[in-house]
């Protein structure tokens, strides 16, 4: 806890947090952990992955993102994306059709059950 | 600033969070309906795929940088860097005369490679640091970034007024006291040594880092006073 939340919750424009939780939802740590492991087997370098990811953050306050801390983690995913075919691991219809074929998956998969890409219909 | 070779849309830039919701959690009666996933775990699953079919990642590996950014790193390796600076004149000094490899004694050191520069807090003088592109932020010693630091308003007005985003934090500041901004990049990462707390004279360095919170090592803060630490350990 931080002595001065009281005051930071009045504050508009800075959205604040509890030092607690900075990942609101699993995919975010997910998100994160993968761009920290690709960098360590050396598919990119930490400054590529600071211009990816500052240039995915102006694009979208151009598009009109109020950029205040909670989309963070979507600009970090288009990064990774645009980085990982830049780098040409995949072709962005590569990725695009490995999307879909996750969509699939799920809605195969029995509610309760662990979603697998085994169990996309289409393979 | 842009190399992208491959222009892209981003007509799925924003979560369609529409249909995230759909989670029943009675599990009775609905097996046959299939599951949903939302289109950021879709798009993270995607890339998971990719990247451990190329031997890129690998799950275990994933949940432990997780595990050690999320519990173990936090403000806590950064507290103890300053703890020891404030009982350690030699270590001080070190410290900021090449902040990384002062670091490194206390075996923190990045994953990412880069470079920390310590700054220190004086009379008249205070130091605060953003990153006005992105979110640089020394993980190894304060862990992940908190929310507001990642935020339009933080990156842009600390840089313009300082003075007035510290005094949204509740920081006021003698008018005489000269505020540093620090602009991190990818290789150059700031950490601010605030400075000791009056009061605190024999206090071992366990119980002094106690008082220093992240805040405090961004500069949006002060360590905290022996009283306040006593407030904040009252149930």
């Amino acid at each position: 806890m931080t002595i001065h939340q009281d005051v930071l919750q009045h504050v508009p424009d800075l959205p604040c947090d509890v030092e607690g939780p900075v990942f609101r939802e699993p995919w975010e740590a997910q998100a994160f952990a993968m761009a920290v492991a690709a960098h360590q087997q050396g598919l990119f370098t930490w400054p590529e992955w600071a211009a990816a990811l500052s240039h995915e953050i102006k694009l979208a306050q151009a598009q009109g993102d109020p950029d205040t801390g909670e989309t963070y983690y979507t600009h970090w995913l288009n990064a990774l994306e645009q980085l990982v075919i830049g780098k040409g691991a995949i072709t962005e219809q590569g990725l695009h059709e490995l999307q879909e074929a996750w969509q699939r998956a799920a809605h195969a998969t029995p509610h309760g059950q662990p979603i697998v890409l085994e169990n996309d219909p289409g393979l | 600033m842009s190399h992208d070779p491959h222009p892209h849309s981003h007509d799925h830039d924003h979560d369609h969070s529409h249909d995230h919701d759909h989670h029943h959690h009675h599990h009775d009666h609905d097996h046959d309906h299939g599951s949903d996933l939302s289109q950021a775990a879709i798009r993270v699953r995607a890339l998971e795929t990719i990247l451990t079919e190329k031997g890129y990642v690998d799950q275990a590996a994933l949940d432990l940088i997780v595990e050690t950014y999320e519990t173990k790193i936090g403000p806590r390796n950064g507290a103890q860097v300053v703890a020891r600076a404030w009982v350690d004149a030699d270590y001080r000094a070190r410290l900021l005369q090449n902040g990384t490899a002062a670091i490194a004694e206390l075996s923190f050191s990045g994953r990412q490679g880069e470079h920390i520069k310590v700054v220190e807090n004086q009379d008249g003088l205070h130091h605060v640091v953003v990153c006005t592109l992105c979110s640089c932020y020394p993980w190894p010693v304060l862990g992940l970034p908190p929310v507001w630091y990642k935020s339009a308003p933080y990156r842009s007005r600390v840089v313009i007024e300082p003075r007035a985003v510290l005094a949204d934090f509740g920081l006021v500041l003698p008018e005489d006291t000269k505020i540093r901004v620090w602009d991190s990049t990818a290789e150059l990462r700031y950490l601010v040594l605030p400075q000791r707390p009056a009061g605190t004279e024999g206090w071992s360095e366990d119980r002094l880092a106690q008082l220093v919170t992240r805040d405090s090592m961004i500069g949006t803060g002060l360590a905290l006073t022996p009283a306040q630490l006593a407030e904040e350990q009252t149930p």
